[in-house]
């Protein structure tokens, strides 16, 4: 029943353009930044060879793009997920579901699933990328792979508060921007690492940036991927909650 | 029969506002229940109860003997539910939407293509399948609406004004329909127009500021209030002092020239003496029709009756 409603989710969102101009643009942006980091290699490469330790082509070219993809990722995650539940409820679809024999629990994380598996489709096409460089060069696979783990757990976490934000308010607008600026805090939050010379521990550790980083280089630990599954059941919870919440509205 | 819907001291408020007052009723098997209520009277909220899309504040909902708030996913295998707005996506062929439809309502695999075919005959949309939901006509979208309730064959069918927005030959078409599901349904079915209750329903209730003031059955109605009224067309002038002179006439009033109203007392039926009476003094017997207006009668008379006290 989940994967009913998570295909049907799935399959919604190219029925509008927006998916559609959204992987355009992204493809559009994220290769454009991929070349410069590949010219940056380039252009680096005599100098690199003399020093022992220098950083290699994994380096220089994937984790910068898996790093600008994340903040592209931020900005666009907000406007895929804001009408999952908000528009539904604004064109009085949601009866459909409510009157279905399904769970509350069901209805979200088909949602979940469906808004996931896009945002996981644009994570392939970026992880596609750096598989170019194998024509040339050698590619560091340990690294790489922990690079896309790292987006693939991060989208997870933007989709579930982008859900929750929906569950929430009436309107997609407000969704998007309540999602955003939930997201937008959320990262900086480590900021005060480098502001201050006493950083907060419990900030630091809220802080996405941080848990995605040390992913990225490549070192798993339990803490951060334990860190983006409470994320994202903590999202869930609450977005199941709401929407039991909404049936009983005063 | 059996009871399909159990409905007891049902209560809900928004805010401060009563909107649904200590409701009790039962619907069985091979039942239509009319639900008649000037707007606000609180319809709409007694069918989203019903059908498990708001929470009752006070009261339980029994749907073939399963509470709707303690086994909510057993009860919602009997209801098919039409909201006031259909809800359709628009962006889906009618197809498509209604094979999603199945898919929620859990049908087996095997059964969606006949249970699709079924009710896009039953409801007459098999010339616009393929076809956007966005790009059709209130008409089909609300008949999209109801076939959306009806294709997993449910018990308990609520249907919210389900006749708004259709021309005339749909609404007959529509009403045939509920008339063919009632045989092995049970049916509730809201409306501000009363000549539809007449039409498709076998019982009637009446709720004002939410609390029901009536229920009665439909065929009962015109019994309880032991009066009914012809409307009667002549070609020629009538002389008034012979029909009234007929037993069980009550009286006449001129509606303009020779069309006039008997009013008369059920209990004794006159309607075939004052035919014969026309016939045969030659006034020319033109047209001769019952009048439906004894909903209407009750109708107002308690609604008004209600809001005075």
């Amino acid at each position: 029943m989940i994967f009913t409603i998570a295909i049907q989710e799935f399959k919604s969102h190219f029925k509008t353009p927006l998916a559609w101009v959204l992987f355009a643009v992204l493809q559009i942006i994220l290769s454009y930044l991929y070349l410069t980091q590949v010219e940056t290699f380039d252009l680096m490469q005599d100098k690199l060879v003399g020093i022992e330790g220098a950083p290699g082509l994994t380096d220089i070219i994937v984790t910068p793009l898996f790093s600008n993809a994340a903040i592209i990722l931020l900005l666009v995650t907000p406007l895929l997920t804001m009408r999952v539940i908000s528009e539904e409820r604004r064109n009085k679809t949601l009866p459909l579901l409510l009157a279905a024999p399904l769970s509350d629990t069901d209805i979200i994380l088909g949602k979940y699933l469906g808004t996931l598996a896009l945002l996981w489709l644009i994570v392939i096409i970026i992880a596609l990328m750096p598989l170019s460089l194998l024509l040339g060069g050698d590619l560091d696979m340990g690294k790489y792979l922990a690079n896309v783990l790292a987006i693939t757990l991060l989208v997870g976490a933007f989709t579930s508060t982008g859900l929750f934000m929906s569950t929430l308010v009436d309107h997609p607008t407000v969704a998007a921007i309540g999602t955003f600026g939930i997201l937008l805090i959320l990262w900086l939050f480590n900021i005060s690492k480098t502001m201050s010379d006493q950083p907060n521990e419990l900030l630091e550790y809220l802080s996405l940036l941080n848990h995605f980083q040390n992913i990225q280089t490549g070192l798993l630990s339990t803490n951060d991927i334990l860190y983006f599954i409470l994320f994202v059941t903590f999202f869930i919870v609450l977005s199941i909650y709401c929407l039991a919440n909404h049936r009983s509205q005063k | 029969m059996s009871t399909l819907i159990e409905v007891e001291h049902l209560t809900r408020y928004f805010g401060k506002i009563l909107a649904v007052d200590n409701i009790n009723f039962n619907v069985k098997k091979g039942e239509v229940l009319g639900f008649l209520g000037i707007n606000g009277a609180g319809k709409t909220t007694t069918m989203q109860m019903l059908s498990g899309c708001l929470a009752p504040s006070l009261g339980s909902i029994k749907i073939n003997g399963f509470d709707i708030l303690r086994e909510p996913l057993l009860a919602k295998r009997s209801i098919g539910y039409l909201p006031d707005t259909p809800p359709l996506y628009k962006d889906l062929s009618v197809k498509e939407f209604l094979f999603y439809c199945a898919h929620l309502h859990a049908i087996p695999k095997s059964d969606i293509n006949l249970a699709l075919d079924i009710v896009l005959t039953r409801c007459g949309l098999t010339s616009v399948t393929n076809r956007l939901i966005a790009h059709l006509s209130k008409g089909f979208q609300q008949r999209i609406g109801i076939a959306q309730a009806i294709i997993h064959n449910p018990d308990v069918i609520i249907l919210d004004e389900p006749t708004v927005g259709l021309d005339p030959l749909q609404i007959i078409e529509i009403r045939e329909l509920i008339r063919e599901l009632r045989q092995d349904h049970a049916v509730i079915l809201s409306t501000h127009i009363l000549s539809e209750v007449h039409e498709t329903c076998t019982h009637l209730q009446i709720i004002n500021q939410g609390k029901l003031i009536a229920k009665e059955r439909v065929d009962s109605i015109t019994q309880s209030i032991n009066e009914s009224s012809l409307i009667i067309k002549t070609a020629f002038p009538i002389d008034a002092e012979s029909i009234l002179s007929i037993k069980g006439v009550r009286n006449l009033e001129v509606l303009s020239n020779n069309q006039f109203k008997i009013n008369f007392k059920l209990t004794q039926d006159p309607t075939q003496q004052i035919s014969e009476t026309i016939i045969n003094k030659g006034w020319g017997l033109i047209e001769m029709s019952p009048s439906k207006q004894n909903i209407e009668t009750l109708f107002m008379a308690l609604t008004k009756a209600n809001n005075n006290s």
